[in-house]
């Protein structure tokens, strides 16, 4: 490891146990519904059971009148009281906005809009006087398929995109590209579907919303990824709420994957409905009402097309995705299928020209938005999955044409076809380390002599580029983005030398009060109990940008190093002024400013802390109190990679599929806490082998969701999961100066190609070339019937 | 409204309930026990699990407070016992079989449970069963590691003889804890 572990930095690379598991193994911690403030109310939401209708009445008399009823209203109430629809923060050129409002006013257009909202003294109580609501609807065609939305005559799901395309947006050099691939030995044409996924973080999202006449202060506490987001989004455009006047607390937050980055309707409705009642609202999603209104993901159709040359050198990459964007423009989605994938799509190949266009398309479907990984997932997926296929029509083994194609080690800062400038990378390292630890010369002989058994064994290979800490501000700004993607971090040092770092990134399972502990730790020679993290709420923390897309150690981590650099200095300043020393002769090591040369002038960090705030003897023109705050704005992202191989069974008689050993390697740059970042794989992991064989959200022609709850959609259990077998290598990234590259996505881009490949694998002796995920025990067996009669 | 008395965490409790209301609701919002979490309507996702007499964990979603009189209760807050860990919880801990911690109370119950009918599971056993509840998190890599320690820890002979590890965090009352 390059820049592991040295005796005066103990915690850095340690595997550390998390220091917030305490009170979630005991029953302690605090979620958004653990919340309950005096006088608190209760929310239950009216929702569209049509996909596409209009409302023509909405009676609510009887549900006012019901008993413990405080209050009902309808999206009309919510526009006569002065609310806003919700913005997008990420504009596109030529792009249509629509008019998303959080409560649907005189038209619906997905299953699960809000209609209508009431609010009660129970849960219970709210929940039966929503039945009594009365809505009379107008029922419209609709549209659940983007391909079919762009077909003319297809039912329009806003007025002012009349075919449905939201946006058309290209990258690349189209004229190259089609050049190379008229010229090219062999090209390989394939159209991949992408399906559509629900997030299904365990803790449902909920918002409680408490606002004080007299002090004119709005509270919120949410399932947010990014309070600081909710706040300037809400209050600034969505209620015009002061930002002073506005705290937005995320407390413990039970995994978000995405789906939790973006503002929903139903948080302003409480906010708003806190400010005419005089009390707390509270909400909390019901299972299903996750399901049909937390923002899903993927959800594309492709056809890519990979040229080689006659020995199997990649020559070109030409795309085309239709991305189903859902009903309204949620926050980030249009972002997510260009600027998130398109970019992405020259992986880890050499490619000399690449030409990416993409539609981004409304439907009448719930909104999509980021879902873990956000584009990349997609990308690598189109990548991997045509790798294989391209491997197979050449003859050249599919590790071997990754190889040969792998941008060269040395050839790093690279500049890709599709504007991005990888920061550093070595990818056959991975690749062999993964294809050794999986045995893959004998996993051949194997599958050869089961195959003449009749079993069919499969190995699927992906090797993948992530992209994490999207930045710099000023970049993402020119292509659209309505933020900054900077992050901050105040370093509070108390004058005994205990320490407060204040972050604005946020952990909903990331383990960031155990990771930036032992990073400032070690970097100020303190013990990691004498080092306090909080995030999550903008009362405390000055300003964050909070955690989506593997930011947090790359970008948030690094403002906290910055501000300890800032701490540091004006701490050896303050003792060489102690020690009677020149400040550049004074030097930090091991929590301890010292004299250069003699070791035994010196004083701690506690002492250093304690002559700060005393100030009784400073250095000229040094202000009293030691902390800092630092903004840093990355000036590029960074760029993990890795190699995963997966084998599987396939039983040809039921078409269920075996996972039987997953090999990850990865290299994320240096790791903070290798116990995290292998819990953070496994979890990717998990969600990616899901996409690859089990999860897809599913709409019947008129827009029902057929998969809304647990029963029909299949989130993976237990017993559906193999252990995971990880390692690493480890190329810092030169970006920032901890080397982080970032891990919170990697497993779930690089699973699903790779799981894939191996059923595909798995299915080649009965010539079944691809098959469309997830390759769920109907379809495999559906294909081998088919491939069989075929014979 | 119907009357009924039951043991929480070793404290009997009574009060008037709406024959409605699930067991999980009577523990988060009448006791004030918020460490036993909702996260499906269907009896899925196994978030609510507390064991019920001593032995045999249930999901407090699928069952009314009134099924629950006379009973006997045991949420994730009245496992550590005397300030002291219960060795599935210091297992969860040590194996990093937690991430977010919000199926973590549910799935600790059901494991608990899941020892108590089978003290030496093999990794199948312990997947089969632990199916009815969802992690998103962890891919249960580590959980299912966490219970095989927790099986190691309960039978070895050097802890006391409730099976616990030295004291480890300051206890707390295992009556309702107040929401702020």
């Amino acid at each position: 490891m390059a820049t592991a572990t040295t005796p005066t930095r103990p915690l850095i690379g340690a595997r550390v146990t998390r220091r917030e598991d305490l009170r979630f193994i005991t029953g302690r911690g605090r979620y958004t519904d653990d919340i309950t403030l005096p006088g608190t109310t209760y929310a239950a939401f009216v929702r569209s059971p049509y996909a596409h209708a209009r409302i023509t009445r909405i009676d609510t008399d009887a549900a006012r009148r019901a008993r413990g009823v405080h209050a009902v209203y309808t999206g009309a109430d919510l526009a006569a009281g002065g609310v806003n629809g919700i913005p997008v923060g990420w504009v596109l050129p030529d792009m249509k906005l629509t008019d998303r409002r959080a409560i649907a006013v005189d038209e619906v257009r997905y299953v699960g809009e809000a209609v209508a909202v009431v609010i009660a003294d129970t849960p219970y109580t709210a929940k039966d006087a929503a039945e009594l609501v009365a809505v009379e609807y107008e029922e419209l065609p609709a549209v659940t398929d983007a391909v079919a939305a762009m077909q003319p005559g297809a039912p329009v799901v806003h007025a002012n995109a009349p075919n449905n395309v939201c946006f058309h947006w290209t990258i690349g050099d189209a004229e190259k590209t089609d050049a190379a691939i008229r010229g090219a030995a062999t090209v390989v044409r394939q159209r991949l579907v992408n399906q559509r996924l629900i997030p299904n973080a365990i803790e449902p999202r909920a918002a409680l919303a408490s606002y004080n006449g007299a002090t004119d202060e709005l509270t919120l506490y949410v399932t947010s990824q990014n309070p600081h987001v909710h706040r300037l989004i809400m209050g600034a455009f969505v209620l015009g709420v002061p930002e002073h006047k506005f705290r937005v607390i995320a407390p413990d937050v039970g995994g978000g994957f995405g789906s939790k980055i973006f503002v929903y309707p139903e948080e302003v409705v409480m906010c708003w409905a806190t400010r005419q009642l005089g009390r707390p609202v509270k909400w909390t999603a019901e299972r299903r009402e996750s399901f049909m209104t937390d923002a899903h993901g993927r959800d594309h159709v492709t056809d890519v097309e990979m040229a080689f040359d006659a020995r199997g050198t990649v020559l070109a990459l030409r795309v085309k995705t239709v991305a189903n964007l859902g009903a309204h423009l949620s926050l980030f989605a249009p972002a997510i299928p260009t600027y998130l994938y398109g970019t992405l799509l020259n992986g880890v190949y050499a490619f000399p020209t690449i030409y990416a266009e993409v539609d981004g398309v409304l439907t009448h479907t719930t909104p999509v938005d980021a879902y873990r990984g956000a584009g990349r997932p997609e990308a690598c997926y189109v990548l991997e999955r045509t790798m294989d296929i391209a491997a197979r029509q050449l003859g050249i083994d599919p590790a071997e044409l990754r190889r040969r194609n792998f941008v060269p080690a040395g050839s790093f800062p690279y500049q890709t076809p599709v504007a991005l400038s990888y920061d550093s990378g070595n990818y056959a390292p991975a690749l062999d380390r993964a294809l050794q630890m999986i045995g893959y010369d004998a996993f051949r002989a194997e599958q050869e002599a089961a195959r003449r058994e009749g079993r069919y064994l499969g190995i699927g290979i992906s090797s993948y580029i992530e992209a994490c800490g999207l930045a710099p501000s000023q970049v993402v700004g020119s292509l659209g983005a309505q933020a900054g993607l900077w992050e901050s971090a105040t370093v509070r040092v108390h004058p005994t030398g205990k320490v407060t770092i204040f972050t604005g990134s946020h952990s909903h399972g990331q383990g960031h009060e155990t990771t930036f502990a032992q990073l400032a730790a070690d970097e100020l020679g303190i013990a990691i109990d004498d080092v306090e993290i909080v995030h999550g709420d903008t009362g405390r923390v000055p300003f964050g940008m909070g955690t989506y897309g593997s930011r947090s150690g790359a970008v948030g981590g690094t403002a906290i190093h910055m501000s300890i650099e800032k701490i540091k200095e004006k701490g050896r300043r303050i003792a060489a002024h102690l020690l009677e020393a020149a400040p550049e002769d004074v030097e930090f090591s091991g929590g301890r400013f010292s004299v250069k040369g003699s070791p035994d002038r010196g004083k701690t960090f506690a002492e250093v802390s304690l002559a700060a705030y005393l100030a009784h003897s400073m250095p000229a023109g040094t202000e009293p109190g030691l902390d800092a705050t630092s903004f840093y704005d990355p000036s590029n992202f960074t760029f993990p990679f890795g190699t995963h191989v997966c084998t599987v069974e396939v039983n040809p008689r039921t078409g269920v599929v075996k996972v039987l050993r997953y090999v990850a390697v990865d290299d994320v740059g240096n790791v903070i806490n290798p116990m995290i970042v292998d819990g953070q794989l496994h979890g990717g992991i998990a969600q990616g082998t899901a996409q690859a064989l089990w999860e897809r959200a599913v709409y019947d022609e008129g827009g029902q969701l057929l998969t809304a709850s647990l029963m029909d959609y299949a989130v993976p259990k237990a017993d559906m999961l193999p252990l995971f077998e990880t390692d690493r290598t480890v190329t810092p990234s030169p970006v920032n100066p901890l080397g982080i590259k970032g891990v919170g996505e990697a497993g779930t881009i690089a699973s699903t190609p790779a799981v894939a490949n191996a059923v595909l694998d798995a299915l080649s002796p009965f010539g079944i070339t691809h098959l469309d995920m997830p390759l769920t025990p109907a379809t495999v067996w559906q294909a081998i019937q088919s491939a069989t009669r075929r014979g | 409204m119907t009357r009924i008395s039951l043991t929480v965490n070793g404290i009997t409790h009574e009060h008037d309930v709406e024959p409605r209301m699930l067991l999980v609701h009577y523990l988060r919002d009448t006791l004030g026990l918020t460490g036993t979490h909702v996260g499906c309507d269907t009896s899925q996702c196994g978030a609510c699990t507390v064991v019920l007499d001593g032995e045999r964990s249930v999901k407090a979603c699928t069952m009314f407070a009134v099924q629950a009189a006379g009973a006997e209760v045991l949420t994730i807050e009245g496992l550590a016992h005397d300030g002291t860990l219960h060795p599935l919880q210091a297992a969860f801990r040590e194996e990093h079989a937690l991430q977010c911690g919000f199926c973590t109370p549910g799935m600790i119950m059901a494991a608990y449970g899941l020892l108590r009918a089978n003290p030496h599971p093999s990794e199948a056993e312990i997947r089969a069963g632990l199916e009815g509840n969802l992690c998103r998190c962890t891919g249960y890599h580590n959980i299912v590691k966490a219970v095989q320690r927790a099986a190691q820890e309960m039978e070895a002979p050097s802890t006391d003889q409730a099976g616990r590890e030295g004291r480890v965090f300051t206890p707390v009352s295992v009556a309702p804890v107040a929401a702020d």
